[in-house]
């Protein structure tokens, strides 16, 4: 049963990904990566991580790909005539893949196997990943909340439409503030919108 | 019956390769950041297969990192994208050339 699960979900993985690399269409594509991403969750599950499994369903499947579709939307974007670079590229694209192939295989059997035993109630258990992230792995989590936080800003920052917004942002607080030397700073940035824009 | 490990390595060896060959190959540069994402799930899949064989949860807590940070990486990719876009009306990778040269 569990072999059974594995080989259909990792054709369907592998089987998809190939789907989001040659699609034509960036919509296909995108919806495709979303196959790939359950299929991977799913063998998470079978690996004795459910909850990384449940994130992945969230996190990727849900929020990550949305955000794709919402900016292929947003740009409408056509499928291109040829998705592809020149033949040249594609076939040393292609060799180097083998050759990739080649290295992470004799890598990964070099390392050797032991027989791993069944998962226990105790290797799954979520209480114990909590445990040893809020103790042991705090700082990096802190971390990571620190680094969504950069990105948030600095995604709108990026997103943001020239001209268009500096004149709002710095017209509100002009009007609103007090005359003196405040109003003078206000000043500046009312005219430094206005020459960005 | 249990599934080796080395199955699990080997799928993710196979996404990994197909990832490559996508961020190679696409002109598209949603198209590059999907095969990117590709690449992402298969180094999570090799991690977890890991901490599966070495019977530790380390590798389950870097797969929790390495899905925050492809989060943060999209969403500032996407609006760099949104942002070449605006001036560009392409995002095709091989006619931007603002850091060529």
């Amino acid at each position: 049963m569990e072999k059974l699960t594995f080989f259909v979900f990792a054709g369907l993985a592998l089987g998809s990904a190939i789907v989001v690399v040659v699609h034509r269409s960036p919509v296909y594509a995108t919806l495709s990566l979303v196959l790939t991403l359950f299929s991977t969750a799913v063998l998470f599950v079978l690996l004795g991580a459910p909850f990384l499994g449940a994130l992945q369903v969230l996190v990727y499947a849900g929020a990550i790909v949305v955000l794709f579709l919402f900016v292929i939307m947003l740009l409408n974007i056509q499928s291109e005539e040829s998705a592809h670079g020149a033949g040249a590229q594609r076939w040393v694209a292609l060799l180097g893949a083998v050759i990739l192939f080649g290295m992470l295989g004799l890598g990964f059997w070099r390392g050797g196997f032991a027989s791993v035993g069944p998962l226990t109630a105790e290797s799954v258990s979520l209480k114990a990943l909590a445990e040893e992230l809020f103790s042991r792995y705090l700082l990096p989590f802190e971390i990571v909340g620190l680094l969504l936080l950069v990105a948030v800003i600095g995604a709108t920052v990026a997103a943001r439409r020239p001209g268009e917004d500096d004149e709002k942002s710095s017209d509100v607080p002009f009007e609103a503030s007090p005359p003196g030397p405040l109003s003078v700073t206000g000043e500046g940035e009312r005219f430094q919108g206005g020459t960005s824009s | 019956m249990m599934v080796p490990v080395s199955w699990y390595l080997t799928l993710a060896a196979a996404l990994f390769v197909v990832g490559t060959v996508g961020a190679l190959t696409r002109r598209n540069g949603i198209g590059i950041f999907l095969s990117i994402e590709v690449m992402l799930n298969a180094a999570n899949l090799t991690l977890v297969a890991y901490a599966r064989q070495l019977d530790q949860r380390t590798g389950q807590l870097l797969v929790f990192f390495v899905i925050a940070v492809a989060a943060a990486e999209a969403a500032v990719g996407l609006a760099l994208f949104i942002a070449v876009f605006r001036q560009r009306r392409t995002i095709d990778v091989n006619r931007i050339n603002l850091m060529r040269w």
